[in-house]
C-alpha cells in the first residue's frame, strides 16, 4: 500500500472536526475501538484501521466530504457492506473510510418500467424482497447476497451462479447517481436503455471504488421464472463432467446455472449438510433449468440424455422445489463446509475457458502436493469461473504465505490457459501485483489514464487494482516522432 | 491531399495513428464505411479504414466465443455463426440501408463502436453487453488490450464497455472478442391489431411483465404497419402490436398460447411463424418502414418504456411524422418531414423537449450534413458530464485525432 502520509495523520483532529461539521452526530468515528469494525473486509488476511470513518446519510454530505478530502489531499476508501473478497474496502492508515451503510432506502419500485431505484447500501437480496410480492426478482445473486450492498455490487460488478443466462451486475444496471472526488455529482442513465454518450455506467461497474462514489442505483428487475428444476449428475472424472457441460451448450441449451464440485468439495459439503450427494464420484454437476414449465420438463430430458452420453454415473432430476433446494444446499454451503475441514481457507477466483478445466484441475492437484496444502474446487461451469479453496492454518508459521503463493500460482495458470485473474471478486489489494501477468505496461498505463480522468490526484481508493502507481502528469506525456508521412508499405487509396 | 490508409496489421494501424498524433492531423476512423453519415460531419484530413483487417481468428462454438478482426464484415460473421446454429444475441441492426448503402455492408468494429442492438435489446442487451475483450490502438498510437475471452471477468476497468458506443473517438479497434449464443430453435410472433399507442404500450407491458419470456415487443402505428412487407401486418389495415417468443418448440407453442389467452381482452390475436417473424423483426430492427422517404429526417429516442406513448404524443407533429415503437415502448423511431418550425433544428426542440419529464435521450440518426453540423446529433450533456467526457477523450486521445467532432464538437 502507499506509504501513509504522517502529515495527514498529524492533522487527524482537525480533519475530524471538519468532517463533523459536514456529517453531524454519530456519523464521524475516531475512537480506536469503533474503528476496528472497519479494519478489514471479507479478505480478513489484511487488516488496517482507517484514520477516521465517516458515515454520511445524504448525497449532499457525500459531496461535501469528498470535496473536503479533495481540497485537503486526503485519501478516501469507499465501503458498502464490507463483504469484498479481494480487499477492495481495505482502509488506509492516513485515509477516510466512507461507509455507505446509511444509504439503505429503496426509493422507487417501478413495475411499469421493470426497475427499482435504490440507495447503494440496500442489500442485493433487499431488491428482490422489495419486488417479490409481484413475482419479480433481481437476477445477479452473489453468494453474499443476504449481506452485500448493491453499491458494492456495482463497484465489483458482482456475479453469482446465474451469470451465463442473466448476466452480471453490469448487464442489470440502468442508471447511477455518483459523486466524483471533487464533489461533482453525475447522473448517468435512468429508466431507459443505453445511457447516451460514453458508457460511464459500464466503466463505473467493476471499477472497485477508484472512480467515484455511487449514491443511487437504478436496477433492472425480471419476472421470476414460472418454474425451475435441477439435475444432480455424478461423473467418474472431471473430463467427463466438462464434456457434459460442452455438450449441453453445444445443443443450444443455456441453463440458469451449472455448478461443478470436485471430490474434496463434494465430501465436505455432504458431511456438512447431508444433501444426498453421491460420494463415489470425482465430479458433481448441478444443472439448474428455469423457465416455462413445458420448456423445463423438455430440457430436463435433453440434459439427462446428454449427461448419460457423457458418462454420468448418477443422474437425479428434482421433482419438487424442496428437492431442488436440497441439491443446491450442498453447493451453497460449500465454502463454510470446506471451512470446517481446516482453521482457515483462502478462496480464489480465476476464470478459464471451460474446456481447459481438466488441465487446470490436474495442475492444481500437482501444486497441492508441491505446496503441501489441501484444496477443494467449486466451479461455475457455465461461465468458466473457478473457485479453488486452499486450506491452511494461519497459526502454523509460514502457512498463510504458502497459501498465498499457491493461490497466485493458480491465477497465473488461469491466465496461461487463456483465462483471467478474477471472475467476480475483483483485483483489490489481493491480485494487484498479478496484474502484470495478464496486462502489459501499456495496457495498465491506459487503464490508469482513465483513472486520471476521474481522480487526477489518486485520492480515491489508492493502492487497489494497480501494481505501480504512476503520476497522472507522467502518464499524460506523449513521446512523438515528427516526420514525413511514414510507412511506405502502408496500403492507401 | 487527403489519403485513406488501409492498414493490414495492428502495427500499421499504430503507425498511422502515431503519425497523425505527431502531426496533430485528425483521422476519420472507419470500419468499412457503411455508417459514415452517423454522427456529426467532421473535418478530417485523412481516413483510416479497417477493411483489410478482416477475418475470424477464433471461433469455439462450445465455449460461446468468437474473436475477429475489427474490419470483418458482419455478413461473414453471421454466416459462420449460422453454420453452428448460433447468433449474436444482441441482434445488431444493419444501418447501412439507412445511409443509402447495401445490406450487410457494415463491419463488426463499426457495429460495436456504434453499440448497435436490435429488438432483443430488452432481453439480451446491446453490443456493450456482448463484447468480452478487444485489442485497439489508442490516439497515442499505442496498441493495447483490455478484457479477455471469458464471460466472467472483472480484471481491471471494463474498457470494452467504454469503447462500445464511443464511435471511434477513443481508440481504433483492431480485434474484438464477443460472446455468441445458441440461436433459438423456433420463433413465433403474437400479433394484436388496431390498438392505439397507449393501449399498445399497456399490452406490451403486460406481456413483458408475464413469465413468458417475450424477447421483443414492438408497436407499429397504422401507416408504418401498412408499409411493412409482411403478410398479416401490411394487410391488417390497422396498427399492429407484435410480441416475439423464442426457444425450444414445445416452450414456444406453450407460451404463445398463454400470451394469446391472457391478452384476449384486447381483441382477436394473430400469429407469425418463423419465416415471417424473421422478416418482421429484421424490418423493425433496421428501421425499414421509415426508409420510404429518402428526404425524411430520422430520430431515435431511448425512453422509459411506459413513457413512450406520452412522449410520442407530446412531440405531436401530426402528418409530418411517421413513427413506431420497439423495446416495449422504450425505443421510438421517428421520421420527420421538415417544414416550418422544424426546418431549422430538424425538430430537435420538439423531440428533446418531450424527454424532459421522464428522461431518456434522442439521437439525430439521419439528416443532411448541414443540419447535423448545426443541431447536436447526440443528446446534449450537462456541464459535469461534458467535462468528464472531454477528460475521458483526452485519456485515450490527447491530441484529438480520432474522429474528432463525431459525437460532440471538439471531442
Amino acid at each position: 500500500m502507499p506509504e501513509p502520509d504522517q502529515n495527514v495523520i498529524a492533522r487527524r483532529e482537525v480533519i475530524a472536526a471538519a468532517l463533523r461539521a459536514i456529517v453531524p452526530g454519530e456519523g464521524v468515528i475516531v475512537d480506536p475501538a469503533s474503528l476496528r469494525a472497519y479494519e478489514s473486509d471479507g479478505l480478513t488476511a489484511y487488516r488496517q484501521p482507517p484514520m477516521i470513518a465517516v458515515l454520511p446519510e445524504t448525497t449532499e454530505q457525500v459531496t461535501k466530504v469528498l470535496r473536503y478530502c479533495h481540497d485537503n489531499r486526503i485519501k478516501v476508501v469507499p465501503r458498502g457492506a464490507g463483504t469484498s473478497l479481494s480487499g477492495g474496502a481495505l482502509p488506509l492508515a492516513d485515509g477516510i473510510l466512507l461507509g455507505m451503510g446509511k444509504f439503505n432506502r429503496i426509493l422507487d419500485v417501478d413495475f411499469a418500467n421493470r426497475c427499482v431505484v435504490a440507495q447503494p447500501g440496500v442489500t442485493n437480496l433487499g431488491i428482490t424482497h422489495a419486488v417479490a410480492h409481484a413475482g419479480f426478482y433481481y437476477a445477479p445473486d452473489p453468494s453474499s447476497q443476504i449481506a452485500c450492498s448493491v453499491g458494492g455490487n456495482v463497484a465489483e460488478n458482482s456475479g453469482g451462479v446465474h451469470c451465463l443466462k442473466y448476466g452480471l451486475t453490469t448487464n442489470n444496471v440502468l442508471g447511477l447517481e455518483m459523486v466524483l472526488i471533487d464533489g461533482t455529482i453525475l447522473r448517468v442513465g435512468g429508466k431507459h436503455l443505453d445511457a447516451g454518450g460514453y458508457d460511464i455506467l459500464g466503466l463505473m461497474t467493476g471499477s472497485e471504488g477508484l472512480l467515484g462514489v455511487v449514491t443511487e442505483v437504478t436496477l433492472r428487475i425480471l419476472k421470476s421464472p414460472e418454474t425451475a428444476r435441477a439435475l444432480l449428475l455424478g461423473f467418474p472424472s472431471s473430463e467427463q463432467a466438462g464434456d457434459c457441460v460442452a455438450a449441453i451448450i453445444g445443443a443450444g441449451i443455456i441453463a440458469g446455472g451449472m455448478e461443478m464440485m470436485d471430490r474434496p468439495a463434494i465430501h465436505a459439503a455432504e458431511d456438512f449438510v447431508h444433501a444426498g450427494y453421491p460420494l463415489d464420484v470425482e465430479a458433481l454437476l448441478i444443472v439448474d433449468l428455469d423457465g416455462p414449465k413445458a420448456e423445463v420438463d423438455y430440457l430436463i430430458e435433453q440434459v439427462s440424455a446428454l449427461a448419460k452420453a457423457s458418462g454420468a454415473e448418477t443422474s437425479r432430476a428434482s421433482n419438487s422445489e424442496e428437492e431442488r433446494l436440497a441439491f443446491w444446499a450442498g453447493r451453497k454451503a460449500a465454502f463454510p463446509a470446506v471451512g470446517r475441514l481446516s482453521p482457515d481457507y483462502y478462496c480464489m477466483d480465476g476464470t478459464i475457458p471451460r474446456r481447459k478445466l481438466p488441465v487446470v484441475l490436474g495442475r492444481i492437484r500437482e501444486m497441492s502436493v508441491q505446496y503441501d496444502l489441501r484444496v477443494a474446487n467449486v466451479f461455475h461451469a457455465g461461465d468458466g469461473n473457478l473457485h479453488p479453496l486452499i486450506l491452511y492454518d494461519a497459526n502454523n508459521p509460514g502457512e498463510l504465505q504458502r497459501a498465498e503463493e499457491f493461490g497466485a500460482e493458480i491465477l497465473k495458470l488461469c491466465v496461461e490457459v487463456g483465462g483471467v485473474l478474477t471472475g467476480e471478486h475483483g483485483v483489490g489489494v489481493e491480485k494487484r501485483d498479478l496484474m502484470e501477468t495478464m496486462f502489459t505496461e501499456i495496457d495498465l498505463k491506459q487503464q490508469q489514464r482513465v483513472k486520471c480522468a476521474f481522480d487526477p490526484d489518486a485520492l480515491l481508493n489508492p493502492g487497489k487494482m494497480f501494481p505501480v502507481l504512476h503520476r497522472c502528469a507522467e502518464l499524460g506525456r506523449m513521446h512523438v516522432h515528427h516526420g514525413q508521412l511514414p510507412f511506405p508499405d502502408l496500403p492507401r487509396f | 491531399m487527403s489519403t485513406t490508409f488501409r492498414p493490414e496489421s495492428v502495427e500499421q494501424v499504430a503507425e498511422a495513428v502515431a503519425w497523425a498524433a505527431a502531426e496533430k492531423t485528425p483521422l476519420e476512423v472507419l470500419g468499412r464505411g457503411s455508417k459514415r453519415d452517423f454522427g456529426r460531419p467532421m473535418q478530417t484530413g485523412h481516413g483510416l479504414e479497417l477493411s483489410a483487417l478482416s477475418g475470424i481468428t477464433l471461433y469455439e462454438p462450445e465455449e460461446l466465443v468468437l474473436s475477429v478482426r475489427a474490419g470483418t464484415p458482419m455478413a461473414e460473421i453471421e454466416a459462420a455463426l449460422r453454420d453452428k446454429n448460433q447468433q449474436m444475441a444482441f441482434e445488431p441492426a444493419d444501418l447501412a440501408p439507412l445511409y443509402g448503402g447495401a445490406v450487410g455492408a457494415g463491419s463488426i468494429g463499426g457495429a460495436i463502436a456504434c453499440n448497435l442492438s436490435g429488438p432483443r435489446r430488452i432481453k439480451a442487451g446491446a453490443a456493450r453487453d456482448h463484447i468480452l475483450g478487444f485489442q485497439a490502438v489508442s490516439g497515442r498510437g499505442e496498441a493495447y488490450k483490455s478484457g479477455g475471452r471469458v464471460v466472467k471477468n472483472v480484471t481491471g476497468y471494463d474498457l470494452s464497455k467504454l469503447l462500445a458506443g464511443s464511435h471511434g473517438t477513443l481508440s481504433v479497434f483492431t480485434d474484438v472478442t464477443i460472446k455468441v449464443l445458441p440461436a433459438p430453435a423456433k420463433t413465433r410472433t403474437v400479433l394484436l391489431h388496431g390498438l392505439d399507442d397507449a393501449s399498445a404500450a399497456n399490452a406490451m407491458q403486460r406481456a413483458m411483465n408475464s413469465a413468458h419470456e417475450v424477447s421483443a415487443a414492438a408497436h407499429l402505428t397504422a401507416p408504418v404497419a401498412a408499409v411493412a412487407r409482411v403478410p398479416g401486418v401490411a394487410d391488417a389495415g390497422s396498427a399492429v402490436t407484435a410480441l416475439r417468443v423464442e426457444g425450444p418448440g414445445v416452450s414456444v407453442d406453450y407460451r404463445c398460447a398463454a400470451l394469446r389467452r391472457e391478452l384476449a381482452d384486447l381483441g382477436e390475436t394473430g400469429e407469425l411463424h418463423t419465416l415471417n417473424s424473421g422478416l418482421l423483426w429484421a424490418m423493425v430492427r433496421d428501421v425499414h418502414p421509415l426508409l420510404g422517404k429518402p428526404e425524411a429526417t430520422i430520430w431515435r429516442l431511448s425512453v422509459p418504456p411506459a413513457a413512450g406513448p406520452r412522449i410520442a404524443a407530446q412531440i405531436d407533429l401530426g402528418n409530418r411524422a411517421l413513427y413506431y415503437f420497439d423495446w416495449a415502448g422504450g425505443l421510438i423511431w421517428l421520421a420527420l418531414t421538415l417544414t416550418g418550425d422544424t426546418a431549422a433544428d430538424a425538430g430537435a426542440a420538439r423531440v428533446r423537449g418531450a424527454l424532459a419529464a421522464d428522461g431518456g435521450h434522442a439521437t439525430l440518426m439521419r439528416a443532411p450534413a448541414a443540419l447535423r453540423a448545426a443541431v447536436p446529433v447526440f443528446q446534449p450533456q450537462d456541464a459535469a458530464s461534458a467535462a468528464l467526457t472531454a477528460r475521458v477523450k483526452d485519456s485515450f486521445d490527447p491530441n484529438r485525432v480520432l474522429n474528432p467532432g463525431r459525437m460532440y464538437a471538439g471531442i
